[in-house]
Parts: C-alpha cells; structure tokens; sequence
C-alpha cells in the first residue's frame, strides 16, 4: 500500500492514508473525495466573544492549580497566524491541549504509567489579537509511548485546532520542538512531506523568553484560504 | 459563543505566498481539549452538542449517529463538528464519541433554510485519531425530497452514494439518524474544497 489520495494537497498536508501510521488504514477514506466549491455557510465562520474565554485560559501554568505550580519547565509558546497570502487573522480562536512534563495525558484511556499532575490540566486558549498574534504560557511536555509500533514514542508536541475565516480554513495540528531526536522515528510527523516538515517545528526565541520565568519558542500558523480580512455582510 | 457570522467577499488572489501549516491528527486525547464539559473534565466547553437554547424548543431537531471504520466497528474517539449557516442562524456544535453508551454523537440544533434553492444542509467536519487531516461531509435531510432531487450537487453524485449523505428519520418528527462510514460498501462520500 502506498500514500493515495493527496487532492487537496496545494499545501504540504499529509495523505490520507498512511500505512506507516496503522490507523489510519482502517480510517481514512478510500473512495475519491469529491471537489466542492464553498458555499455561502461554509465561507463563513464564527467571531469569537472574549468574554467567553476565562481569564487564564491562555495560562496553562496557572488554569488548574489545584494545590500548587504545576511540574516541569515553563515556557512561552507564541505564534503569528496569518492566511496563505500573509495577512494576520485577528480575533480567532486558538484551543490547545498537551501531555504534561511526564509524558502522561489528562485522560482516562491514557494507561501511561507516568505521573498525573495534580496543578496541570494541559488545555489553553486564546483569541489572536488584532495583528494576528496569539501567546501562551505552559509546561514543555514530555515524550510519551504509543503502540504503534515496537518501543513506539512520541516526540514532545503541543496539540493546536484553528478556525481561521471559514469552514475550509479550520486546521488541527501539531506543534514539535527544534532538535527533538524521536521526530525521524515518529510516523505522524513523517507522514508530512518533507519539505514542508519543518513548518511544524518551533523555534527558540530569545527575544521571547521572561528573565528568571520562562524561556520561549515561536510557532507561526499558516491557514487556507485567501480571504482573511472578513466584511460584515 | 457564536454571536454573529461574518459572510466574507472571496477575492482571487492568485499568488500564494506562504505554504499553509499541515495538518496532524487530533490524536486519542482531545477531550478535556476540546470538549471537556462532555466528557467531565473541569474545564468550560465552547461548544457542544446543544447548538440552539432551549428557549427555541419547538423548532429542535436531534440528529444522532455512529461512525464506522472499514470493519464495520464503531469508533468510539471520532470528534464530529457542525456548521451551519442559512444566512439567519449560524451555528457551530462539537461533539465526540467517547461519551454515549452506544459511542453516538447527538446533536440538538434547528433545521436550515434553504438557500438559493439549494436544498438544506449542514457541514459536518470529522476528525479522530487514524486521520491526518479531517474529513469534510454535508447532512441532508430525507423529508427534503422536493429539493434534494433539484440540488445539483446532490445530482452529481452517484444515486448508490448520495444515499450517504441523507440524514434518515426515527421515531417522530424531529429525529433524524446520519452515520458516517469511513470506508466500505457504504463510505460517506466526502468532500475536498
């Protein structure tokens, strides 16, 4: 079996089907995907209220302290997201959710065998800012086993889902970190061609960091669609 | 957290200067990410099943379903969002498998309008792990039939498929039952933009 299907790939998107990846064999669609032009509603998509979000939202650090700071190493994950034409995409929602500094997932089928962290909940949000920036404060996650395959793990990754101007444009995603050694082993992040590969890797930034706090990476988000800059009808 | 819907006037810009972000799978454990109140986590939703308030209950539809991999058994960790937008209402809803005893999604919204003639419908866009990037499908509703048979999109599809994308009726009037089939005899057709 081989990559099939890539229609939609004006873009470094993986194929659907990706043996390596074993489940996506029993779950990718294997008939051809039909072409569609968007429709009015599917041109459109939500504006977000700020008042929906909590105050620490974009705070993993500190949104679920239970009974005090949660483990492991603060960072600053902050990004620009723009449209493919390069304009920012202001006020749209940016939800992310991650493992903990152990490796071990905020969730009742993740059998891991590392520690929970009774401060971190491992889920943020935020809305980006009028120039398209988004920015959030969290733990660095650590590298956890799946059984994919034998001695199987995933290298550290923060998970990303963005709506951007409509429904053609929504993304979920993964974010990896520079110079991770598990990432030539990981067939989720290989299944992406790979010159567009390194467009889910951060990168460090100094400029970034908070003295004594927190050091800091960058991780721009590039989305479909060419109209970015929304009319009110 | 749906307020309003920006209608948005598509320019063509030809020159594509920047490769889009790829996709990656939403992977095992995105609910206390993405749907956290469903699945008990102390965290607030955005969304949910429940699309409309409850104060519109006369006009309430529930459409609930399974989604099926190539053997035919359920996935109990697929994520369904819902999109829809007849140019009165526009409405988001997520929802995942994992919580139901039957593995279903359950939706409770209100039926679209028609617009320009096309015949109703609503978005539905599926991700879960197994998948590298979503699958986008469309729900239509069996007691559309007048403008079911006129849609032009659903006329371009082959009649032994277009079944797939109609949202059947159960029990009474305001039920409807639309299962996903990720491959095999009866694969939901789905859509690439």
């Amino acid at each position: 079996m081989s990559a099939t299907d890539n229609q939609s790939d004006h873009s470094g998107h993986p194929p659907r089907l990706f043996p390596d990846y074993k489940s996506t064999v029993l779950r990718a669609p294997s008939k051809p995907l039909v072409q569609l032009k968007p429709s009015l509603a599917e041109q459109s998509g939500p504006i977000f209220d700020i008042a929906e979000l909590g105050k620490l939202d974009h705070d993993l650090t500190r949104n679920s302290i239970r009974n005090g700071e949660p483990q492991g190493e603060r960072i600053v994950v902050h990004g620009k997201v723009r449209s493919e034409n390069g304009r920012p995409v202001p006020n749209t929602l940016v939800e992310l959710w991650q493992a903990n500094a152990a490796g071990r997932y905020v969730h009742k089928v993740d059998q891991h065998d590392a520690p929970l962290d009774p401060n971190f909940l491992g889920v943020g949000r935020c809305l980006t800012n009028a120039a398209g920036d988004y920015k959030f404060y969290t733990i660095k996650p650590g590298a956890y086993p799946w059984g994919n395959h034998y001695n199987a793990w995933r290298p550290n990754h923060l998970h990303f889902s963005l709506f951007g101007a409509g429904i053609t444009s929504r993304l979920v995603t993964q974010m990896y970190f520079p110079g991770d050694p598990l990432l030539k082993y990981d067939p989720v992040f290989k299944s992406v061609p790979e010159r567009a590969r390194t467009l889910l890797i951060c990168q460090f930034d100094l400029s970034a960091t908070e003295p004594a706090f927190a050091l800091a990476y960058q991780f721009d988000i590039v989305l479909s669609g060419n109209h970015s800059t929304p009319f009110e009808n | 957290m749906v307020t309003t819907v920006r209608h948005l006037k598509i320019k063509s810009l030809k020159e594509k200067a920047l490769p889009i972000t790829p996709s990656q799978t939403v992977g095992p454990y995105f609910a206390y990410g993405l749907v956290p109140e469903q699945y008990l986590y102390d965290f607030k939703s955005l969304f949910s099943g429940s699309m409309v308030s409850m104060d519109r209950q006369s006009e309430i539809i529930t459409i609930i379903g399974n989604v099926y991999d190539g053997q035919g058994e359920l996935i109990p960790d697929a994520m369904i969002e819902l999109w829809q937008n007849d140019g009165e209402n526009a409405l988001i809803g997520r929802y995942g498998t994992g919580t139901d005893p039957q593995n279903r999604f359950i939706f409770h919204t209100i039926k679209p309008k028609s617009v320009d003639g096309q015949a109703p419908f609503i978005t539905a866009i599926v991700f879960m792990r197994g998948q590298l990037i979503h699958s986008y499908t469309r729900i239509y509703f069996e007691d559309e039939a007048g403008l079911n048979e006129q849609d032009k999109l659903l006329g371009s599809i082959p009649e032994t498929r277009r079944n797939t994308l109609i949202a059947r009726k159960v029990s009474g009037n305001n039920v409807y039952k639309f299962d996903i089939h990720m491959q095999g005899d009866d694969e939901t057709v789905f859509f690439v933009f």
